[in-house]
């Protein structure tokens, strides 16, 4: 038994190397039968390069899957390590920022092919008696597609992933009667937190690859039981599908290929300042093939959004799966079916405009913040650093944000130019050939100087170099008596004590400074050890709490 | 002969789009298989100086005995920078300079003790428990299953301290 097709086939040497282990394979598995029962299936004479798109949609996913799981060799999927991690892998592992690229990239390719697939199965009528079935099964891998696309989103854990992510467990929550139970099924009940990124994380590598996996086999199954849609009054005699089709099928997944390994190399991919729950200033934008939901929800507010966000994407998915129901007619010329091109050249034209409303409606700088944003917003670890720079004299050679040209560079977009690791090794050190005089940073002043040049913009620099010198010390007092252990700032920190965000609103100064003497005294229970503070730190740190928004 | 001609160019074209199959399939391959290949077989690519790390003061030093020292370094661990604690066996050679072992056996990596009583003359020796392996206090192999030398730290001293650098791997060929 020849595992190669065909006598023609430039490999035919092989079969007689590979004919022993091959044969015992055969009998024992039969596959070479079954490969053979692929390669030579009858296909309508009229099938050509409309028919290529469902194998080049076939191969995207599994490029997906082959880099996505090469991807999880590096990766790691927790809130507090995935965004070094991927930053590891893009600017250290050797073809790290390809493999990202190729499935980044790969994603977006894989819609644009799936939808095009579709389209030309729609057109050609080819979903008609008895391939509904099949029909469906696609419209299933349709919404596979944008749900990878939906869950993978969130795993960069970068400011865009964040955001852009609160907004759809949001919508979610949309969702009439079930809601709150949907919430809870995604980890966003209590808001996007470790919860969220392990459910969809979970989602993307486990759930969806292996429900996506079960309706590909169902697909093909389907096509291969009902044959390929001939072209209507096609009696030509059948032919098989190797090699003819299968080289316009591989000619198209080599294009697609070349496309996808291009933008791999020479596109890159987004990827913002950590995830910052703090930053109030944040505009988010989905990824692409969903900005035009994106701009359908403005046109409805108050009571008819959830029309926008629930009823009109959930009318069109029951559309998809009621296509085949509800056009039962016999025409199958795409010259004749008039009504089948108008939806499509509809739905193509509302789908642009919806997108380049929304493209153009983008502000420039998606994590830049506003005259309105007052730095109290940032983490008390940020507003400590800028502390920790102007006692370490850092402002001699750096800027914080813009400024005269100093010797050393600006600290914004420090993050883009220097890894984590630099920067940290930068600040625990003490090299006398670059930093004249200056001595090596203890451990938590370098933290906070990493977390600020990690996530400072132009916009957010430009309000923490203008922030009050007590201010600051009261967050170097708050970092180094480690506060955030037990309250939670601006977001940041931990949930056995109370948030103290508003703590000026409910308390006055005088109890906050009898509460640091006698905790338990003010606050019958609590375990806050007491504190005894020197006036002058005392007054600091109450400063800074005093002037945390609610 | 016209149905023999029909036949030649049939096979012709049929060995053509077979030809252009597999060698698209190829490049293809090719191309994924040697950016997996780089991205799971290659290391990082950036290689980092060495990081000196304040190990020890100079009064650990006890004439004629390895010292064991513990002291905190900064590692960095793929995307992770950790301070975290490491050891090593500090020892003043004849001529008054320094070594610092690695504290692995070479053989499988179990950690090894200093004997007073071990070696061939009775006066010390690093031994493993594990396979029983032991070092000369130059960190020579004195007998197996380990086949190559102590790997060393780099050291360096600055009055009173004493400095620990990089890791050295000690070739085979010096046992």
């Amino acid at each position: 038994m020849a595992w190669f097709p065909g006598k023609d086939s430039p490999l035919k040497c092989m079969n007689s190397i590979a004919k022993k282990p091959l044969t015992w394979m055969e009998q024992r598995t039969g596959l070479a039968t079954h490969i053979r029962g692929f390669l030579f299936e009858e296909i309508p004479a009229s099938a050509g390069w409309p028919q290529v798109f469902g194998s080049v949609a076939l191969f995207l996913f599994l490029t997906q899957a082959l880099t996505g799981i090469l991807l999880a060799f590096n990766y790691s999927p927790t809130p507090g390590d995935a965004y070094g991690s991927l930053t590891y892998i893009v600017r250290e592992v050797s073809a790290g920022k390809m493999m990202r690229g190729l499935h980044h990239w790969g994603a977006s390719l894989m819609v644009v092919v799936v939808a095009v697939h579709m389209i030309q199965v729609f057109l050609y009528g080819a979903y008609k008696k008895p391939r509904e079935a099949t029909w469906m099964a696609g419209a299933v891998l349709l919404l596979l597609t944008l749900a990878f696309g939906l869950t993978g989103y969130l795993l960069p854990w970068d400011n865009r992933s964040y955001w852009g992510t609160m907004v759809t467990t949001r919508l979610v929550g949309q969702v009439p009667l079930v809601g709150s139970y949907l919430s809870n099924l995604i980890g966003a009940g209590n808001g996007i937190g470790v919860v969220t990124f392990s459910r969809f994380y979970a989602f993307h590598t486990v759930i969806l690859p292996a429900v996506m996996v079960g309706t590909i086999a169902i697909h093909v199954y389907l096509v291969k039981r009902h044959g390929v849609t001939p072209r209507a009054a096609d009696s030509r005699p059948t032919r098989k599908f190797y090699p003819s089709q299968a080289y316009r099928d591989t000619v198209a997944i080599f294009i697609a290929f070349v496309a996808l390994f291009f933008m791999a190399a020479m596109v890159d991919v987004p990827l913002e300042g950590i995830a910052n729950p703090t930053d109030a200033t944040y505009v988010p934008r989905p990824e692409w093939y969903f900005l035009f939901l994106f701009q359908a929800l403005k046109y409805f507010h108050g009571a008819l959004e959830p029309i926008g966000s629930i009823g009109l994407p959930t009318a069109a998915v029951i559309a998809l799966f009621a296509v085949p129901f509800v056009d039962r007619g016999s025409a199958r010329v795409v010259s004749r079916r008039a009504v089948a091109i108008g939806i499509v050249l509809l739905g193509i034209g509302t789908w642009c405009a919806l997108t380049a409303t929304a493209i153009a409606g983008t502000p420039k700088t998606r994590s830049g913040g506003t005259a309105e944003q007052k730095w109290t917003q940032f983490s008390p670890e940020e507003v400590a650093a800028v502390g920790y720079f102007r006692n370490e004299n850092c402002g001699r050679c750096h800027n914080l944000g813009a400024g005269e040209p100093k010797p050393g560079p600006n600290l914004t977009g420090l993050q883009r130019r220097r890894t984590a690791e630099w920067l940290m090794q930068h600040f625990t050190t003490a090299d006398p050939k670059r930093q004249a005089g200056r001595e090596a940073f203890p451990i938590a002043e370098a933290n906070a100087l990493g977390a600020l040049s990690t996530k400072l913009t132009p916009d957010s620099a430009a309000i923490l170099d203008n922030e009050p010198a007590e201010l600051a010390k009261g967050a170097q007092i708050y970092i180094s008596d480690g506060c955030g252990g037990c309250h939670k700032v601006n977001g940041s920190g931990g949930e056995i004590g109370p948030p103290l965000n508003g703590v000026s609103e409910r308390h006055s100064e005088d109890w906050m400074r009898r509460h640091f003497a006698s905790p338990s005294a003010m606050s019958p229970g609590s375990i806050m050890p007491p504190y005894q503070f020197s006036k002058a730190d005392e007054a600091a740190i109450i400063s800074y709490l005093s002037s945390l928004p609610d | 002969m016209q149905e023999r001609r029909d036949g030649q160019q049939e096979t012709s074209r049929r060995g053509f789009l077979a030809a252009g199959i597999y060698g698209l399939g190829s490049i293809i391959a090719g191309s994924l298989g040697i950016t997996s290949a780089l991205y799971l077989l290659r290391g990082p690519r950036k290689k980092r100086g060495t990081e000196w790390a304040d190990a020890a003061d100079a009064s650990v030093l006890r004439a004629g005995a390895p010292a064991k020292i513990t002291f905190n370094r900064t590692r960095v661990d793929g995307w992770k920078i950790s301070n975290q604690k490491d050891t090593a066996w500090l020892i003043r050679n004849v001529d008054g300079s320094l070594t610092a072992f690695s504290p692995l056996c070479t053989h499988l990596g179990c950690a090894y003790q200093w004997r007073a009583e071990a070696g061939p003359s009775k006066n010390g020796a690093f031994v493993c428990p594990c396979h029983g392996s032991s070092f000369s206090r130059t960190g020579q192999v004195i007998t197996g299953p380990a086949n190559r030398p102590l790997d060393r730290y780099e050291v360096k001293r600055e009055g009173e301290r004493i400095w620990l650098g990089s890791l050295v791997k000690t070739p085979r060929s010096n046992a």
